[in-house]
């Protein structure tokens, strides 16, 4: 069976999470959530705490902890709070909370890197169906939404003019984002999810003359930073999380620089 | 047929009471000007007539499937988001593409279809702003000071385009501003607007109103220059501090 091959099993958990999160990451990067996501990549350290005290699946305590903190995020948001210091106090509070948490599970010492820096190389069929089920969910989610998602973004005032709720409209990035990071803690781990989200999204960028183009190119480009990263990680015995945002930056650097050289005199 | 009516709204944030007891209404073809000073409560009240914001006492009622063309005071696109005018126009319901270059000629910017949103002037941008207002073939028209960031003879231009489209379509339309001059001659209705409504009416009505003079002096009389000449009558006073030339 193809699927027992441990390497494409992690090279398939690590595209169908990057591709995901390059979709994603593009109104990550258009409405400037970026802190947003990683004040609730944090908070799924105390989720992988809570999954182990209760013995729930980790995806679960993750995404129910991650999801908590999106919404507490989410309300504090529309009254006029000045959210920045707020999520810098919400972010490491919930991470410190979580490596506290994990020292107190009893039983066998937790290895604590997996869940701060991914490990796809143990990704089971389970956390594929998973991985893939979420993604395409998410993709489904984001095709259907396309337009007034795109509108909202632009300005909250013009997507009320036609009929649209931008709370709303954020309130579902805000559910995706969580969704993202229960699932991408596997592939990268918790410190890297916000990475994984824009870096791909900040690279496409260069590329693209519509909002359209630039998610295209910005799933491509997490899909190839995916497998670039992978192989990186075989080949220099590398960790692999790291290694694929590794990739995606050099990619990223690549974009900026590559934006320039049409102009340059040949 | 009545498109909007708001009654006795009040409304305020963090304490400030921004607007206390408005009532006014919106009927079908008119042209209604909301004027105040800054502060004032102008963007606030436009903002709960479209239904961005809740009024925290009183009502806002729109016609049912009312279709609001509504054109921002400024709307920063973030440079991280790449859109051509023509993908701008198609939000959030695709349109026609005949459609779309025939709303970008009635705005006054025919052709600009394939340039980036963030490489437009300003009076482009607030052009192509009013092309995508227009091609929700609204019953209203709502302009929130439309023409900032727009010199006066760019500003000028861009209120004959609004009278051009009006005369086109048909609709209503409600205006803030506080550029005076450019607005009121085209107004039939003129609110004045100081966290109340501190007087209403025809143009000539409002700038005759003690509210209106207290707020504006009469130094922006040369607003009503169409109408009349500010200096055909005594107020009494001095002019010699506001004379319409030397005003601005």
């Amino acid at each position: 069976m193809m699927l027992d091959d441990f390497l494409l099993r992690a090279a398939l958990a690590a595209v169908g999470t990057a591709v995901a999160a390059g979709l994603l990451g593009c109104f990550v990067v258009w409405r400037r959530m970026a802190y947003f996501g990683d004040a609730t990549a944090h908070a799924a350290v105390l989720g992988v705490a809570l999954a182990l005290l209760f013995g729930t699946s980790i995806t679960l305590g993750v995404g129910i902890i991650a999801l908590c903190m999106a919404v507490l995020i989410h309300s504090l948001s529309g009254q006029g709070v000045a959210v920045d210091t707020i999520l810098g106090v919400l972010a490491h509070g919930a991470l410190a909370l979580g490596l506290v948490a994990v020292t107190l599970v009893p039983g066998q010492r937790i290895d604590l890197d997996a869940y701060l820096f991914g490990d796809v190389l143990s990704v089971t069929r389970g956390d594929l169906a998973v991985i893939w089920g979420g993604g395409v969910l998410l993709v489904g989610v984001l095709w259907w939404q396309w337009s007034a998602m795109l509108t909202a973004t632009l300005n909250p005032d013009l997507a009320h003019a036609a009929g649209i709720n931008p709370r709303r409209q954020q309130l579902i990035l805000t559910v995706l984002v969580a969704a993202v990071v229960a699932v991408a803690i596997k592939v990268v781990g918790a410190l890297l999810i916000t990475a994984l989200l824009i870096i791909p999204a900040a690279s496409a960028r260069s590329f693209a003359s519509t909002p359209e183009r630039m998610a295209f190119f910005a799933m491509a480009i997490g899909a190839l930073s995916a497998l670039g990263g992978l192989r990186l990680a075989v080949h220099f015995d590398t960790q692999v999380g790291p290694s694929i945002i590794c990739v995606a930056v050099l990619i990223f650097a690549v974009s900026r620089v590559g934006k320039y050289l049409p102009r340059l005199p040949v | 047929m009545r498109l909007i009516d708001a009654r006795h709204i009040d409304f305020g944030h963090g304490g400030q009471r921004v607007l206390q007891n408005v009532s006014m209404s919106l009927d079908e073809g008119e042209i209604v000007t909301i004027v105040g000073p800054n502060g004032s409560g102008k963007s606030t009240l436009l903002r709960l007539l479209i239904g961005a914001l809740k009024p925290q006492k009183g009502s806002v009622t729109r016609a049912s499937g009312l279709r609001i063309g509504y054109v921002p005071q400024n709307l920063h696109i973030d440079p991280t988001l790449p859109i051509t005018v023509a993908r701008f126009l198609n939000l959030p319901k695709p349109v026609p593409a005949t459609a779309a270059t025939e709303a970008l000629r009635t705005a006054g910017v025919a052709g600009l279809d394939r340039q980036q949103m963030s490489q437009l002037s300003g009076g482009q941008f607030q052009r192509v702003l009013l092309a995508r207002a227009i091609l929700a073939n609204p019953h209203v028209l709502m302009l929130d000071e439309a023409t900032q960031g727009l010199d006066q003879p760019g500003s000028a231009a861009f209120y004959r385009q609004i009278a051009a489209v009006r005369q086109d379509l048909g609709c209503a339309v409600l205006m803030v501003s506080h550029e005076l001059h450019v607005v009121m001659s085209a107004s039939d209705r003129v609110i004045c607007l100081n966290g109340h409504i501190c007087c209403e009416g025809t143009p000539e009505v409002v700038t005759a109103a003690p509210a209106y003079r207290e707020l504006f002096g009469t130094g922006t009389g040369g607003a009503l220059a169409l109408y009349r000449h500010e200096h055909d009558h005594d107020h009494g006073h001095d002019h010699s501090h506001h004379h319409p030339e030397a005003a601005e």
